[in-house]
This record gives C-alpha cells, sequence and structure tokens, in this order.
C-alpha cells in the first residue's frame, strides 16, 4: 500500500497544453500514472497528449470520473487552480508553482478546512508511490517501492534522500514533497499521521527545515503516537538569521525556527536524528537492520533501539 | 522586501494611519529647512537604515532646536551604524529623517504577520512598546495579545477593541484606536505585506493615537501586483553581489566563507552549505540556480561567484529532476571558457541525464574535479581551498 495516491488515482491536469504542463504530463504518463483529463479554459472538446481537454474542472471530473489533480499554473492563478479543484470535489490537488503571494493562500485554507479536499503544496515537486502514480515533477527513475516513508519541505533534498535509500537497495511506499512556503496544504503532521496509519509504510524520514514549528508540531506527535522507527534531518544549520534561504517560508526570525531547536525537539521525540544530509540513507539503513535484529531475536535486546523506545514512552 | 521607516509611514498616511509630520533629507545642508518647517520645540533626527535597534546604536537623536536637528543631521549622514541587527560591518547612513518631536503619554507595540500554524493574519499587540518585542515574548509571552483574523469575518471592530481594551487604552481613546487599527489591518492587506510593525505606536498628551515608528515588508511574490512599490528598493542597502544576482533570477546570499557553492533547489542549497562545515569548511554563500535554468544563468552564476575575493573553491552540487545534469555541464564548461577562471571546482551531478553530463565535462580537457556524493565533493572542495590558500 501507499499513501494518497496509488494505482487507482486518476489524475486531471490543470494547465495540460502549456510548455510545462505538456512536459510534466508526458512524465507522469510514461511513469504509468493515469492522467484521464486536462483542463485548459477555452480548449473543451480537443485533444492533448492523447487526453480529452476540458474548459472546466468540475467537467473534467463528470467526463472521466478522476480523483485527483495537479496544477501547473503560474504562481499568479495557483490560488484559483486549487479553488476550482475544491469546488469540485477532489480528494486530492496537488499544486506545484513556486511564488505564490501568501495572501492568496489565506482563503485558499479557510476554504480547504471545510472541504473534502487534501492540497499538496504550493512550491513542491509534488507525491510519488513507486512503481504506481507519480504526481508530480520529481525524477521517477530514482526511486524503487519499498515500505518507507519521505517527507520534506523541500524538492531536490528528497531526491537526494530517495536516491540515498534506493541506492542502498531501500524503497519507498510513498515519497511527499509538502512544499516550502508559510502556508501549505499538507503539513508534516498530516504526513506523519498518514504514514504512521498506512501498514505498508514500516518507517519514516522527516526532511525538514528552518523557520517555523512544523517540526516541532510534527515530533511532538510522533513522541506520543508513533510506534515506528522515524528518521530526521533539519537543513540549514549553517543559515543566518534574518535572510530568506530560498524557500518563503526558510527563516530564522526573532531567533526562532533555527536548526537548533528543530533537532533539540526531534531528539527528545525519540527520532534518530542526522546531522550529515549525506548520512539520511545510511541512517535509516542501520535503524532497519536494528529493528530487524531485534524481531528475529527478542532475547537479544539492542541497546540503543531499547533506550529510544523508552524516552518515546514518556 | 523592505523598505524604509519614512516610505513605511507615507504608505500608512495614504490608508488613514496618523504618522508624525516630517521629511526626509539625503544632505546634511537641507536639515535646517526641513526641520524649520515643521516648528516644534522638539525635532526628532533618525537614521534610515533597513535594520532595528537604531536607538542603542546613537541612530535616533531628540533635540530642542533647529541648528541642534541640522547638526545631528551632519553627524548622522556618512556615519556607520552599527546596530544589534546590522551585524559588525555595519551601514551606512545615506537618509535622515527629520520628525516633529510629540508629547508622550504612553507607548504600545502593534504588529500583523501571517501566522503558519493558523494560515491566517494575526494582529499582535502589547502594553510594552519601545521595547524589544523578542525579550517581551521570552520573558513575559502574556503581556501580548493576539488576534487571529479568519478570511471569514475579515477584520472586525471588536477585534480592534479586544486589542484596545486588552492593552489597557481607555475608553476615550479606544474609540480613536478603533479605526487606527483597522486601517492598520488594511494597509497590510492592501499592500500584500508580509510584515507591519509599529514599535512604538505613541498615546499622546491630548489623546491622539500616533505611529512613532513603522516597519513594513512586502512580500516578494506578490510585489507584481505592487508595480509602485519598485521604486521604493533602496540597492545600497543590499549587498551588492546580491543585487547583481538578482538581475539573473539567482538566489543567492553573500555569507564570509571560502567555499562558493552552487546548488539547484533551497533545501539542497542548505544541506550543502551545511555539509561544507561538517566537512570542516565555511560556505562562501547560498545560491539556489532555480530549476529552469539556462546555460547563460549557470555561467551568470559562476561570474558572481568568483567575483567574491574570498572565494577559494567552487561546489556544484546538483541533483538534476526538472534541470538536466547535460545542460548544468555544458554550463560550466561555457563558464570556463568564456571566465577563464583558476579556481578549482568540483562538481557532484546525480539524476536527469547524469551520464551525458559527466560525459560534457571529461570530452571538454578542462581539469573538474568530479565527486561521488555530496559527502566526498564538499571534503574534495575544502581540501582544494585549503591548497588554494
Amino acid at each position: 500500500m501507499s499513501i494518497l495516491v496509488d494505482k487507482s488515482t486518476r489524475v486531471i491536469v490543470q494547465g495540460l497544453t502549456g510548455r510545462e504542463g505538456s512536459f510534466q504530463t508526458q512524465q507522469m504518463i510514461d511513469y504509468g500514472t493515469k492522467v484521464v483529463a486536462g483542463v485548459t479554459p477555452g480548449k473543451g472538446g480537443t485533444e492533448h497528449l492523447g487526453v480529452p481537454v476540458f474548459d472546466t474542472v468540475i467537467e473534467a471530473v463528470r467526463g472521466t470520473g478522476a480523483n485527483a489533480a495537479i496544477a501547473f499554473v503560474p504562481p499568479p492563478f495557483a490560488a484559483d487552480a486549487i479553488l476550482e479543484a475544491v469546488d469540485a470535489e477532489l480528494p486530492l490537488v496537488i499544486c506545484i508553482a513556486e511564488g505564490v503571494p501568501v495572501l492568496d493562500m489565506v482563503p485558499v485554507a479557510a476554504a480547504l478546512r471545510n472541504s473534502k479536499t487534501r492540497l499538496i503544496g504550493p512550491n513542491c515537486p509534488g507525491i510519488i508511490s513507486p512503481g504506481k502514480c507519480k504526481l508530480g515533477i520529481m525524477p521517477g527513475f530514482i526511486h524503487k517501492q519499498g515500505h518507507v516513508g519521505v517527507v520534506s519541505r523541500s524538492g531536490t533534498l528528497t531526491y537526494e534522500t530517495v536516491g540515498q535509500l534506493t541506492a542502498l537497495g531501500i524503497g519507498q511506499s510513498t515519497c511527499i514533497g509538502i512544499g516550502g512556503d508559510p502556508i501549505i496544504g499538507t503539513s508534516f503532521l498530516d504526513a506523519i499521521k498518514m504514514f504512521n496509519d498506512d501498514p505498508e509504510t514500516h518507517a519514516i524520514v522527516m526532511i525538514g527545515e528552518i523557520g517555523g514549528n512544523a517540526e516541532e508540531i510534527a515530533a511532538d506527535f510522533i513522541r506520543k503516537h508513533v510506534k515506528k522507527p522515524v528518521v530526521g534531518f533539519v537543513a540549514g544549520q549553517t543559515a543566518p538569521p534574518g535572510r530568506r534561504m530560498g524557500h518563503a517560508g526558510a527563516i530564522i526570525s526573532g531567533g526562532h525556527g533555527t536548526a537548533k531547536e528543530k533537532y533539540a525537539a526531534l531528539r527528545a521525540a525519540g527520532i534518530h536524528t542526522v546531522q550529515s544530509p549525506a548520512e539520511i540513507g545510511r541512517t535509516l539503513a542501520d535503524v532497519l537492520g536494528k529493528s530487524k535484529a531485534k524481531s528475529q531475536s527478542k532475547s537479544r535486546p539492542k541497546k540503543k533501539l531499547a533506550a529510544s523506545r523508552k524516552r518515546r514512552r514518556k | 522586501m523592505k523598505i524604509h521607516e519614512y516610505q513605511a509611514k507615507a504608505i500608512l498616511a495614504k490608508f488613514g494611519v496618523p504618522v508624525p509630520r516630517g521629511e526626509v533629507v539625503f544632505k546634511a545642508e537641507d536639515a535646517k529647512a526641513a526641520a524649520q518647517k515643521l516648528g516644534t520645540p522638539v525635532v526628532v533626527v533618525k537614521a534610515q537604515i533597513h535594520a532595528g535597534g537604531r536607538g542603542k546604536a546613537g541612530g535616533v537623536k531628540v533635540v530642542k532646536s533647529v541648528d541642534e536637528a541640522a547638526a545631528a543631521a551632519e553627524r548622522m549622514l556618512g556615519m556607520k551604524l552599527v546596530t544589534a541587527q546590522t551585524g559588525p560591518e555595519g551601514r551606512i547612513v545615506r537618509r535622515v529623517l527629520i520628525e516633529e518631536g510629540l508629547d508622550i503619554k504612553r507607548e504600545l507595540y502593534l504588529s500583523v504577520l501571517v501566522d503558519r500554524a493558523a494560515a491566517a493574519p494575526v494582529f499582535m499587540a502589547s502594553a510594552a512598546g519601545g521595547m524589544e518585542i523578542e525579550e517581551v515574548a521570552k520573558d513575559r509571552p502574556e503581556a501580548i495579545l493576539r488576534e487571529t483574523i479568519r478570511s471569514e469575518t475579515g477584520f472586525q471592530a471588536y477585534h480592534a477593541r479586544k486589542l484596545a481594551f486588552g492593552v489597557g487604552l481607555p475608553a476615550g481613546v479606544v474609540n480613536a484606536a478603533v479605526p487606527f487599527l483597522q486601517s492598520l489591518y488594511r494597509a497590510f492587506i492592501e499592500t500584500d505585506a508580509s510584515l507591519l510593525e509599529i514599535n512604538p505606536c505613541v498615546v499622546t498628551g491630548d489623546g491622539r493615537l500616533v505611529a512613532l515608528d513603522a516597519k513594513v515588508n512586502f512580500d516578494d511574490n506578490a510585489l507584481y501586483r505592487h508595480p509602485e512599490f519598485k521604486d521604493l528598493r533602496d540597492l545600497d542597502e543590499e549587498t551588492p553581489l546580491e543585487v547583481e544576482a538578482s538581475k539573473y533570477k539567482l538566489n543567492y546570499i553573500k555569507l564570509d566563507g571560502t567555499i562558493a557553492c552552487m546548488v539547484n533547489g533551497a533545501g539542497l542549497a542548505m544541506a550543502t552549505m551545511d555539509i561544507i562545515k561538517l566537512s570542516g569548511g565555511n560556505p562562501a554563500n547560498f545560491l539556489d540556480v532555480g530549476g529552469d535554468a539556462s546555460e547563460e544563468r549557470v555561467k551568470n552564476a559562476f561570474r558572481i561567484l568568483l567575483s567574491d575575493p574570498n572565494v577559494k573553491a567552487v561546489f556544484v552540487n546538483v541533483f538534476g529532476g526538472i534541470l538536466r545534469c547535460d545542460m548544468l555541464a555544458s554550463g560550466i564548461v561555457k563558464a570556463a571558457k568564456e571566465l577563464k577562471f583558476k579556481t578549482p571546482v568540483v562538481v557532484r551531478m546525480e539524476g536527469t541525464n547524469v551520464k551525458q553530463g559527466q560525459e560534457i565535462l571529461r570530452n571538454s580537457g578542462m581539469n573538474f574535479t568530479v565527486a561521488n556524493g555530496m559527502k566526498d565533493g564538499a571534503e574534495k572542495a575544502v581540501a582544494l581551498a585549503r591548497g588554494a590558500q
């Protein structure tokens, strides 16, 4: 299994006929994603990349029975695209756009709260359940089907993590890039809860970064509820305060949101923290090796893991 | 985007927020006339830089005569102001604000910003005005009132009343505070601000509310809606290399180490800085070339990285997604040929078209160091930077 997307996911591409929409849609189709419709206002009734095009999202839903959407629209039109997917009651919408004004996202967040829709992004690479469905712009070939859930605020740092896991022969259940903006549809907490409930996800990697306190909130939930091993990294240990490090959300303000604070919260939750971004895969392999050894022979206690379990129970 | 205090006050005034009368001057000889025009017994001279903590550093002077005002402006203009927020290098003062002095009875703190967790703007107010709000938040968090403003309601008069009574304003002043706070909120929303802070907002002897200081930052992503703000940018307040980088849509932040890094994606760029530090080096910058980088942009990135005289080695760390490794490699080769630099370059590539990219580097006949993984890359860059010193 996996979370949010799998072989039954039927996708609408908003902005299908644009340059980026066309290129990315072809990549998704090649990966095996079921792209059933495109939406480009004014081009309804035509076909593009072998996919029927509709004028509105609701027509596309009615015409194809789609259950997810991905928007490839420029940032000024992102809020409108998301709200149209909410209006059509799609269970899932992904917004890739980088540079959406934060005040555009305030009413979107309000609309999402009372809706049937989950949003991933904006400013994110999307979501992939390897071997089943790629709903995003990540390079598909670096992934491998398996049992590790990956959640990250960053795109390329997710690829880096996945690359390390795959190189070690460790597959992934689902990988989600939640996005680097201050207001996003799916938080670390949301993703961790879903991974915790997914029987096919056996371990979780959480890749945070400076700014805000979403990592701390997720860590608190992990401390109380998550028995699966979690490996955590926080980017920006060397970032200067007061500067926005690329992502609109990656800023240390008023002395808060530092990597140091976040690492402390992760450690307090019994998460296996990694200081070096090159050791994320290796650390997860070690943790999995230990829990496997433990399940094979329960009489042989592993000191480190036992200690971390104890911490978590507090 | 940051703007100066006097610019922020001019914007607030347009939204009906009372601000002190005043005028900005760029030359000391204009200060006297500006002070004279005010005709008040007390004049305040305020250095205009994009950093707080000016008062303690000598950037704000309260004087009793026109001549003293002129003298204070003359001392400030051209001076290097080092505050708690500027870093040791400080900022050169190029503009000063000459303002009327007010009869201050009370000082309040007011601000509006977006609360990420609530996904909505939050209006904050505190009776502890004129102080470092971070200190107040740490020592007495209960002294800061917070009203989350939901899109469903917008900012209503009751929000303003809760805040105004909450900070202990008497009923008579609350009547003035309601439209004051509403105007502030409207300014925040309509200018697409990311932060609006009035610290302090003062209550005068005759019961008026005035924004004695003002800080407004804009959301860079919304600047396309406000073309008129472009003129408010002060390039003197930005690092020259960062200004240059912004022309090419490069997300560049200068730091003080010796290893330049070029990375795609903000998260990986931060992680690359971290691993350089863990490998015993210091990053010279943060740089995200972006997923849509072209050969030309890669070349310009090299030019900007290498114009930092501290740089001893360059570490290129790219995990190709949308960005293809072959395009990146061509850009690196083009940069090396056209810019003719001697600085050692370590390249670590992974992802889309990595084999073609490596082939381009190998066949270039140039001496790039190819790394296997980001740890190897960082270590090689650190070693090369040491060797170059």
